[in-house]
């Protein structure tokens, strides 16, 4: 397996030459979270998040480079120590492996023209068409939190666009992600933006993405999960985050 | 029928206390489907025969004009006419500024157009056929009584032209409702739309869509027995003694 060495952070680049503590398993294909550069190094908001963490708990850290497929099975056989790769914490993944608290959650939102709504409270959006993805958590919400609205649904993401844009629905609620990089990105969205709250609430929308460890690294996995509430506190995260996404990507508490 | 059991505690192959939980998705989809093609039918039929009858007469300059037109909705799948009609015009800045917009922007509106266009076309034909075959002997007699031209189109060609026509119109009736289902494509919520919903929120296929399938072969049921009975009276001069 290719591993890769990546610059360790500042603080430690004095005492670089003792061993690793962690071994991080990274992925790098999966922008703007993990990215592989040119020359082959892996960055994102992934590997910035791994080193503030590693940083805060006072360990070295060393990123290995691992493909999607291999990455549970490479945790398991102690290829390595951790899983940051902005994988979703799901109950199939949890019989295999433990997570640590969330470390972000693409949050839901909602999408409108610019200035259509001051602000996304139930009231406001009162006898709004909105338009969502048949069959998706977004659906499940709308339906739950919002039933003043005229709900619309759609088989694709793109066909929303579409009748975003010819007027025919007038707010989509969808995950940020998607929308920043699938529509508000494109020219198609200019004059579209988001507004009001980033929902990530865990009944409708699960439980974000979490750093994965051995079941039996109990203790590893509370550091992680202390670590993040750190970082979060200092403004590090908000730091890092900013560099990436110009919306809150960790989602409600 | 035990398989269809409500008990979901073993690996029975029906969820179908899912499907009786969203029921009511379904009776709303029954409704807009029912309205949809109902209206559709009879603003179809109101185009078509006119047409028919200008197609059967060779009536000139509106004949060819019509033929276009069968054959423009005839020679397209109903789906892209849908398509067309929804994405297509949705994106020309002058059709959001006109007037029409209030009903174009309605995806029920639409599917409407679409489909009374569609069930037209197709009327237009059986129309003009059932006309165009109308025996020599009754507009002889007809005119032999003294009828003039439109009494004799009004009293003796048009009733005996629909009577003929049934079968084939009942047909059309079948077809137009089945073909209502891909409504659903424009986030219309007709019996097939809540199929969907149940596929993409469970993953639950089969109860979906054979929730659907049932629901479309009874109304067609329906269909079918109405025109049996409407042949029966209409076309009794011509059973079989």
């Amino acid at each position: 397996m290719k591993k890769l060495m990546l610059a360790a952070v500042a603080s430690l680049t004095a005492t670089a030459a003792v061993a690793q503590d962690l071994e991080i398993c990274v992925e790098g294909a999966y922008p703007p979270f993990s990215e592989t550069t040119a020359a082959g190094e892996v960055v994102g908001f992934d590997i910035d998040i791994a080193n503030a963490l590693c940083n805060e708990m006072g360990m070295s850290c060393e990123m290995v480079k691992t493909d999607w497929d291999g990455i549970i099975p490479a945790l398991l056989e102690d290829k390595c120590d951790a899983i940051i790769a902005s994988m979703s914490i799901t109950e199939e993944r949890r019989q295999v492996i433990d997570f640590s608290e969330k470390y972000y959650q693409t949050p839901a939102v909602f999408v409108a023209a610019d200035g259509a709504y001051a602000d996304s409270a139930a009231e406001t959006l009162s006898g709004a068409v909105v338009g969502v993805q048949r069959g998706t958590i977004h659906q499940d919400f709308m339906e739950g939190e919002y039933p003043d609205v005229e709900l619309r649904l759609y088989g694709t993401q793109d066909e929303a666009y579409l009748d975003l844009t010819a007027g025919r629905v007038d707010v989509l609620m969808a995950d940020s992600e998607a929308m920043a990089s699938g529509f508000l990105a494109t020219e198609a969205g200019e004059g579209y933006s988001m507004f009001g709250e980033a929902f990530a609430i865990p009944e409708y929308h699960g439980d974000g993405a979490g750093i994965g460890v051995r079941q039996e690294d109990t203790e590893l996995r509370d550091d992680f999960s202390a670590a993040i509430t750190a970082i979060r506190a200092s403004g590090e995260y908000d730091a890092i985050a900013a560099n990436y996404f110009d919306y809150n990507i960790y989602g409600s508490d | 029928m035990i398989w269809l059991s409500v008990d979901t505690s073993g690996a029975l192959p029906m969820r179908v206390d899912l499907v009786w939980e969203n029921i009511d998705l379904f009776v709303e989809g029954v409704w807009l489907t029912v309205q949809l093609t109902g209206l559709a039918l009879i603003i179809g039929f109101c185009i078509a025969l006119p047409f028919g009858i200008a197609r059967a007469r060779n009536v000139r300059y509106l004949s060819p004009a019509i033929r276009t037109y069968v054959y423009a909705f005839r020679g397209t799948p109903l789906l892209i006419q849908l398509f067309l009609i929804y994405y297509g015009l949705g994106q020309f800045e002058a059709v959001r500024d006109s007037i029409f917009w209030a009903y174009l922007r309605s995806p029920w509106w639409c599917a409407l157009l679409a489909f009374s266009l569609n069930s037209g076309a197709y009327a237009t034909e059986i129309i003009r056929g059932a006309v165009a075959t109308t025996p020599k002997g009754q507009i002889e007699a007809a005119m032999a009584l003294g009828l003039r031209k439109w009494q004799v189109y009004a009293l003796v060609v048009i009733p005996s032209a629909l009577r003929r026509a049934l079968p084939q119109y009942g047909n059309e009736v079948v077809f137009m409702l089945h073909g209502s289902s891909i409504a659903s494509i424009i986030t219309i919520q007709d019996i097939l739309g809540a199929g969907r919903t149940l596929n993409a929120r469970y993953y639950l296929a089969y109860e979906g869509f054979l929730t659907a399938a049932i629901l479309y072969m009874a109304i067609t049921l329906a269909c079918v027995l109405a025109f049996r009975g409407l042949e029966r009276h209409y076309l009794r001069h011509l059973a079989p003694r």
